[in-house]
């Protein structure tokens, strides 16, 4: 595997506060990486780094097998997308695009092929001569990516590009982007806080909190097997369910206020006995039914349903006053008050030492 | 979601015209009487002086002795102009205001280009490139407009004695161009920092260094603010009376120290009308600068000056 681009130890602090913790990240070519975390989790700053346009305090940031942590942000060999797009504005699309490679001193002739390339592949050929304003945000987000492309790099970073697009449009760039992606196989680094976004782009997602990687891991990875107690409630939505009770028997039950689950089949390390543990569930690994398994069920109540389209949420209560949301077919309407058992799902299933918070 | 769109268009569209902007107001209500009435008063007061300036430079001596100042002149005459403007005497020279003018000119122009070019660099540099101490650096700028002129006088007399520019025209450009300093920086530096820090960030991704960004990015998105440090500089320097006359000599002293000399004068007769020609003239540029770029000066001072 060849990488694109290497964090090694990675230190950033603003004065003394510690804003990145000694990361170190490994991104393969043409490998999608999502960084995702809560607002003030150091992923833009991190995106800032890469780039070139913040001094790090500690650490070396490798690209294509160069080491560029005292690079210039244009000697990088990256091209960067940003939340406002930034551009020109006293710029037609095409003096946005060739801004650069003007900068960089090439030749006119391959100025027009390049922009030319890039303006076919993003669908703006009628737009080169208008300035800025007189673009939708779409085409603007485009422009932006434009830009990126024009630079013919290796390492695309965006920091999210998507944010200040309505819904509708959201979701058709998002596609739009992955297929860009398929298209050129450049690595992309990207930045956000929605997690469908990360979801459905990346080929890994590093779950960012504080300053500190949580998880790097294939979506899928992440989502069925969080690390940790806060990537399982970060991902996922509605989050986890998490009964706070204890593991027994030598780690073979889970005591939650008077049931007792059992917990063969748990996909994950050795579970022990643990004074205080926590059982994550996905609202769809739960399952309505009527009757009581000793072991495997959970009694609960119905509070309301939230039908939403393809399917249905149901919010139930559950001992101790627990709240649980259970995903549920559409068609299935539960009325409040009914008296329900569910059925976990115990493969799919987390269990996480409450101390620690680490998935066990 | 398209279903969604479609279904809000039509809903819109079924309720059919709907009457837009505000409700009209009439023309003649109380309120409006009063405005107007207040305005009028205000624009009287603030006028008058002015009728009188110049009905008193249109007439000649006899005329003004006859007192009534608010009447207009009986026979119009020109001459007070021609008089303030090219042979009114002040010491030894008797080329009337002219003199005065054309160096003003020389301190005003390229004073007020230096002070504009260096302030809006530091503006930029504060605000984009940021170093070690820079806001230090800052408020040490800003700290000293708050200094009284009168401290830095004798002191900045010293020190343009040992530059060997006391009492040269360059001298004086210096003091306006160091002077202009603090609240130009402040100036550019609110409104650089009010445009979008992530386009600059584009650019040094694009390869832009620090005078590129500047000259092709900063700058042509940055056209109110400079006009209202255009104004702000050449209304200030061209009615500067006390670096003027401290600072340089009579053949060339600005055109307000030598409107000072020609209405104080004490020798021979007090010439009103010659005085408030010279007077009139002396305040043309400013009052030039004021009509030409009015709007542009509202949209800068809104879009920078006040923020931050």
């Amino acid at each position: 595997m060849t990488h694109s681009i290497q964090v090694k130890d990675l230190t950033l602090n603003f004065g003394s506060v510690s804003v990145l913790k000694n990361m170190n990240i490994d991104v393969a070519e043409g490998e999608f990486i999502v960084l995702l975390g809560p607002s003030g989790c150091g992923k833009s700053t991190l995106l800032n780094c890469l780039a070139g346009l913040l001094d790090i305090t500690d650490g070396e940031i490798w690209i294509k097998g160069k080491n560029v942590t005292w690079a210039e942000p244009s000697e990088r060999g990256i091209g960067m997308v940003f939340q406002s797009y930034a551009l020109y504005p006293q710029m037609t699309v095409r003096g946005n695009l060739s801004f650069g490679l003007k900068n960089a001193r090439m030749p006119k002739e391959e100025i027009d092929k390049r922009i030319a390339r890039a303006a076919e592949i993003l669908q703006i050929e009628p737009l080169l001569d208008r300035k800025p304003a007189a673009l939708s945000g779409g085409q603007r987000q485009r422009v932006a990516i434009g830009r990126a492309l024009v630079r013919d790099v290796d390492v695309f970073l965006f920091d999210e590009p998507l944010s200040n697009l309505d819904a509708k449009l959201r979701s058709e760039l998002r596609v739009e982007i992955k297929r860009l992606h398929s298209r050129l196989n450049n690595t992309m680094v990207y930045v956000t806080h929605d997690q469908i976004e990360a979801l459905t782009l990346a080929d890994r997602i590093a779950v960012m909190r504080g300053g500190l990687i949580q998880q790097l891991a294939a979506p899928q990875e992440i989502y069925n097997r969080p690390s940790n107690l806060f990537v399982a409630g970060f991902i996922g939505s509605p989050s986890m369910n998490f009964l706070h009770g204890a593991t027994i028997d030598g780690g073979a039950a889970f005591q939650f206020a008077n049931t007792k689950i059992n917990l063969a089949g748990y996909e994950g390390g050795a579970i022990l006995e643990r004074p205080k543990a926590i059982l994550g569930l996905r609202p769809e690994h739960l399952h309505i039914q009527d009757h009581a398994e000793p072991g495997l069920t959970i009694p609960a109540v119905v509070e309301i349903d939230e039908p939403m389209g393809a399917d249905s949420l149901v919010w139930l209560e559950a001992e101790g006053g627990l709240k649980m949301s259970v995903r549920v077919p559409v068609e299935r309407r539960m009325a409040a008050g009914t008296a329900v058992h569910l059925k976990v799902d115990i493969p799919k299933a987390s269990i996480f030492d409450t101390a620690s918070e680490q998935r066990v | 979601m398209v279903d969604v769109a479609t279904h809000g268009a039509t809903a819109h569209g079924a309720t059919g015209v709907q009457p837009r902007g505000a409700k009209p107001k009439r023309r003649f209500s109380g309120g409006n009487i009063m405005l107007y009435g207040t305005l009028f008063v205000v624009s009287v007061y603030y006028l008058l002086p002015l009728w009188v300036m110049v009905m008193t430079s249109l007439k000649g001596m006899p005329e003004i002795r006859m007192g009534n100042i608010f009447a207009p002149p009986v026979e119009i005459t020109f001459q007070p102009w021609v008089k303030a403007w090219s042979e009114a005497c002040t010491g030894l020279n008797c080329d009337g205001l002219s003199r005065g003018f054309w160096n003003s000119v020389m301190i005003t122009v390229p004073s007020v280009i230096i002070s504009i070019i260096v302030a809006s660099v530091n503006g930029y540099a504060l605000v984009n490139w940021r170093f070690k101490g820079s806001e230090v650096f800052f408020t040490i700028l800003i700290f000293g407009s708050f200094i009284p002129y009168q401290i830095m006088l004798y002191p900045i007399v010293i020190l343009l004695r040992e530059l060997h520019i006391y009492g040269t025209l360059y001298g004086l450009i210096l003091v306006h161009t160091i002077f202009g300093m603090p609240i130009l920086t402040l100036l550019f530096r609110n409104y650089f920092s009010s445009l979008p820090e992530e386009l600059f960030k584009a650019a040094r991704v694009d390869g832009a260094g620090f005078w590129r960004i500047y000259l092709q990015i900063m700058v042509p998105m940055s056209l109110p603010i400079f006009v209202v440090a255009l104004i702000l500089q050449i209304t200030g320097i061209w009615n500067d009376f006390l670096f003027g006359v401290v600072f340089t000599k009579p053949e060339i002293y600005p055109m307000t120290v030598q409107l000072n000399n020609i209405v104080n004068s004490v020798q021979g007769v007090k010439e009103y009308n010659v005085n408030m020609a010279a007077t009139l003239l002396t305040g043309l540029v400013p009052l030039f600068i004021y009509f030409v770029s009015g709007k542009l000066f509202v949209r800068g001072i809104a879009a920078g000056a006040v923020k931050g």
